[in-house]
């Protein structure tokens, strides 16, 4: 009555144990600190530059020796799509660590509430206050057309469209996203100059240019979380006799708020950096602007490059604008990350 | 209208006589098609107001432009470099962030740990919010300084190959103004390539898992040739964005009107986008009107490239692998 004990697997391969890509990390580190430092070429970037090299050339070569080709080649790849993702980080955290090193000289409560009048060549004073202003309505312009057009159309795609209308409108809604910016400019740039004449210059024009850009932003967004809502919760309206337009207004966009917020939101970031349209629609002043319907208005972006252009002083005020114009991006971008992370509908799916 | 039923409603959808908001549905229907209607009159008005105002200039012979100082001949002889500069700026850029974008994606969806997968995505969308403004300043001021070296010593060791003859400091040259587009549109290709690298079916990856594959194997077997289409329509959407890129391209590049691929030298190419920004402030009559000719073109060719990556995702929802 013996029973022939099944075979116990055996590998015919070994395998390099957890640790060894790290310790090859630190050997090649090491080394090319070593070489570099002897050949007096030692910077950081060429530091990492080269040791990434020697790293992937060192992996790939005990992976061979020790478990063979396949696993080599599997090795390989790890490390160059890690390395990928590292390669774009780089450029986020360079952006990042010189956009606030360059821009907190000149950056400050009076930075924010003074405009440029009366600023000339070498004057390190001057500010952005006339800026603020007019990015805040020129993107208020935006957000006042696009929003309600944005929320529609979605509703629309969503609750209405069927046929070849909604596969067209979907199609182009795509495809406005891909809208060059300065197209967009010159749109609003030529539609105003057709209908009110060349002498017409405002706020407005630019916020047209924006919403071209930012409608269709705000429609995927929006059309996104409406495909979120369970059709539950619309049927149970509907058996409760609810009619279909209050079943959209009560409980669809009542259950996608948060989303739409953080949509609307992050889409407002999106376009509030955009400069080629600005710069081709509402030109550059350096005094403060009120008038929204009426003359030219600074905007926080084209100051930027407009100073940026101009070298010396101004440069300093150039990167303290981009940290501030930086700053309102990345905030608009938090609060949409976080409302929609805490007031998101939780459960159904 | 809504007080009285006529006897042949009373069939729709059961609603019974005298339904409630009857007017209000109209109304509520009415304001949502005129939205979505609203967008295909807003692209066609953008095609229609840039084909009224560059009338003029598509027309005009060379003559008339004698008077502008940036336009030499006529106005195709003039387009034609920017044309050429735009696309070959933006192929730079596509070459470099697609081997990027791939990588980042497989990292994202396949290599770090699910519990960071979304942080890190958050990361890279992070990139996509930055203003292009910004981009162009990092592009001089950081990248510039750091790429110089490099490109001397490729302009060195391999000048004898035309592409990097003749490199002159600064490297305010097309080459550099790509790799800024490229750092700007990885975001872009990245978040599309990442979703359909989502959706390979699960019993695919197992099963190439099962047949005793590694990682990297199992990628090739599984995931990239499901993927494939979703991999070209996002370098498409990239390219469309490349094209119409501005600020990075007009902050980095020192303009010039050659057609040539001579990437290491400053002076020789310009894009359309930034040739716009550059003169459209100081430009009056025939100039301005040749500058919205040269964005008509830009705007029919990026939506060209848009409408062909849209039409490779669609037919890719229609026939996916996973069914």
């Amino acid at each position: 009555m013996s029973v022939a004990a099944p075979p116990v697997p055996t590998r015919t391969y070994r395998r390099l144990p957890a640790w060894a890509p790290y310790a090859v990390l630190v050997a090649s580190l090491a080394v090319t600190a070593g070489v570099l430092t002897a050949l007096n070429g030692f910077t950081i970037a060429s530091m990492f530059f080269v040791s990434a090299i020697v790293y992937a050339v060192a992996i790939t070569a005990t992976s061979t020796a020790v478990e063979g080709r396949r696993w080599a080649t599997d090795r390989l790849a790890t490390t160059l799509v890690t390395f990928a993702f590292l390669l774009a980080v780089i450029p986020l955290i360079s952006l990042l660590w010189i956009v606030i090193g360059d821009g907190v000289e000149r950056f400050g409560p009076t930075f924010l509430t003074t405009d440029m009048v009366g600023i000339f060549g070498s004057m390190v004073e001057g500010g952005v206050a006339h800026a603020i202003v007019g990015t805040v309505y020129v993107t208020g312009i935006a957000g006042l057309i696009s929003v309600p057009l944005g929320i529609f159309t979605a509703i629309y795609l969503v609750e209405y469209g069927r046929g070849p209308i909604k596969r067209g409108i979907t199609l182009l809604v795509d495809v406005m996203t891909g809208i060059p910016s300065i197209v967009a400019g010159l749109f609003a740039y030529t539609m105003f100059l057709v209908i009110f004449g060349p002498a017409y210059k405002a706020a407005l024009i630019g916020g047209i240019a924006l919403a071209v850009l930012m409608t269709p932003y705000v429609i995927r967004s929006v059309e996104e979380m409406l495909k979120l809502v369970p059709n539950e919760l619309r049927e149970a309206s509907y058996a409760l006799g609810v009619p279909k337009w209050l079943t959209i207004v009560k409980v669809v966009l009542r259950t996608a708020v948060a989303g739409i917020t953080s949509g609307i939101m992050i889409a407002t970031a999106r376009v509030i950096g955009e400069t080629a349209p600005l710069l081709v629609t509402v030109g550059t002043i350096q005094a403060m602007n009120w008038n929204p319907f009426d003359g030219r208005i600074e905007t926080l972006p084209v100051y930027v490059f407009r100073q940026y252009a101009q070298g010396g002083p101004a440069a300093d005020r150039a990167w303290a604008a981009a940290l501030t114009l930086l700053l309102i991006v990345m905030l608009l971008n938090l609060i949409g990350r976080l409302v929609s992370k805490f007031f998101s509908p939780k459960g159904g799916r | 209208m809504a007080t009285t039923t006529p006897p042949q409603d009373q069939s729709r959808r059961g609603t019974g006589e005298r339904a409630p908001g009857r007017l209000g549905n109209v109304i509520f229907k009415g304001i949502s098609t005129t939205s979505g209607v609203m967008i295909l009159v807003t692209l066609a008005a953008v095609a229609i107001f840039l084909l009224y105002r560059a009338w003029p200039a598509l027309v005009a012979n060379a003559e008339e432009f004698a008077d502008v100082s940036f336009i030499e001949g006529n106005l195709w002889e003039w387009v034609a470099p920017l044309l050429f500069g735009t696309v070959l700026a933006a192929v730079i850029a596509l070459v470099v962030a697609m081997p990027l974008s791939i990588g980042i994606a497989l990292f994202i969806s396949h290599y770090a740990p699910r519990r960071l997968a979304q942080l890190l995505g958050y990361i890279i969308d992070l990139l996509a919010a930055i203003p292009s403004v910004i981009f162009g300043l990092w592009g001089f001021q950081w990248l510039r300084p750091l790429v110089e070296p490099l490109f001397a010593w490729l302009s060195s060791n391999l000048g004898f190959i035309p592409l990097f003859a003749d490199y002159t400091s600064p490297a305010r040259n097309i080459t550099t103004g790509g790799l800024v587009l490229a750092i700007m549109i990885v975001p872009i290709i990245t978040a599309t390539i990442r979703e359909v690298f989502l959706q390979t079916p699960r019993l695919h990856e197992e099963a190439s898992l099962a047949l005793g594959s590694t990682r990297w194997e199992m990628i090739r077997q599984a995931v990239l040739p499901f993927g494939r289409s979703g991999i070209i329509s996002a370098a498409m959407l990239g390219l469309g964005r490349a094209l119409g890129e501005t600020m990075a391209i007009l902050i980095v590049l020192s303009p010039g009107y050659a057609i040539n691929f001579f990437l290491l030298q400053a002076g020789q190419h310009n894009t359309i986008a930034a040739n716009i920004a550059l003169h459209f402030p100081e430009s009056s009559g025939i100039a301005v009107d040749a500058l919205i000719a040269s964005g008509l073109i830009l705007f029919a060719v990026t939506f060209g490239v848009n409408m062909l990556a849209r039409w490779i995702i669609n037919r890719r929802a229609e026939f996916s692998g996973a069914n």
